[in-house]
């Protein structure tokens, strides 16, 4: 597939990014969720730096008809509906983000630290999501649409 | 509030870092490229939709690699639990984020930058469940 180079650059930039960042330390993640302890509040302005840039990206990117390579844009606004999955996910997601203090970004940038802490929880995040899209149908494609005849 | 350990500058140096990246995916093939989603659909392989995938992921560990070797404040890792605890929590944010389809990326970065609802709620309903489960862990359990 051409342009495979753009996605290399891509996937460098944002481990430079997580690991400048601080989020690749669990410490420092733990430290900005401790509300009762010693808080740091570091990662806001990860976020708020990321959302930002973002956010302008967005929308320039949107004034193209499409993508440089291939594939449609997704639309300017991201999706609206809240459901059950979304509330259940992001609850358990919380959990375990809490329990370590690493998410799957980090997880993936930290393995160049080739820690054995970092690679049972790659792959326990791995299976998890095998598990979420085998046994409870994650990401799969939309159900036909059902007509009632009746 | 924990000011030695406090670092703004490179916290929003690194978060724009993070959001050209996923706009440049964004430019170069129309996707989302939430973290969670990335790796996860890297595992049910479609034509066409696999190899970015891939060396996005490669290059993670590499940009990882270089800045671990160039900046020293970035190599530093403190667990906050064991091995065990790593594997516990693993499976969470692995099952957690493909039912919830999203992570800090998808649901923090590009939800909340396309201001959707649901990027929104996500990110309020993780954040606040992280924090819950700290409390327990440093405050209820440990202390």
């Amino acid at each position: 597939m051409k342009g495979l180079i753009g996605f290399v650059l891509a996937g460098f930039l944002a481990g430079v990014g997580l690991s400048v960042s601080g989020m690749t330390n669990p410490a420092k993640v733990t430290g900005f969720l401790d509300f009762a302890g010693n808080w740091d509040p570091t990662l806001l302005f990860v976020m708020g730096g990321a959302v930002a840039v973002f956010a302008v990206l967005n929308v320039l990117i949107h004034r193209r008809s499409a993508p440089y390579l291939c594939g449609t844009l997704p639309g300017v606004r991201g999706a609206t509906g809240i459901d059950r999955r979304l509330v259940l996910g992001a609850a358990l997601f919380g959990v375990g983000w809490g329990l370590a203090g690493v998410c799957p970004g980090p997880a993936v940038t930290d393995l160049a630290l080739l820690r054995t802490d970092v690679l049972a929880f790659v792959g326990a995040m791995v299976g998890g999501m095998l598990l979420a899209q085998r046994g409870f149908g994650a990401d799969a494609p939309p159900a036909p649409v059902e007509v009632d005849v009746a | 509030m924990d000011w030695d350990a406090f670092t703004p500058i490179s916290a929003t140096v690194g978060g724009a870092l993070l959001a050209l990246a996923t706009g440049l995916v964004l430019f170069l093939n129309g996707k989302i490229a939430g973290i969670s989603g990335v790796i996860a659909r890297s595992l049910r392989p479609r034509a066409g939709d696999t190899a970015w995938r891939v060396v996005f992921l490669l290059g993670m560990v590499a940009g990882g690699a270089v800045t671990f070797a160039v900046y020293e404040p970035a190599a530093a890792f403190a667990p906050s639990t064991g091995t065990a605890g790593m594997v516990v929590a693993g499976l969470f944010v692995g099952f957690g984020t493909r039912l919830g389809g999203g992570c800090t990326s998808g649901h923090g970065v590009c939800g909340i930058g396309r201001a959707s609802t649901r990027g929104v709620a996500g990110t309020l309903i993780f954040m606040a469940v992280a924090i819950v489960t700290v409390y327990v862990r440093l405050h209820v359990v440990q202390g």
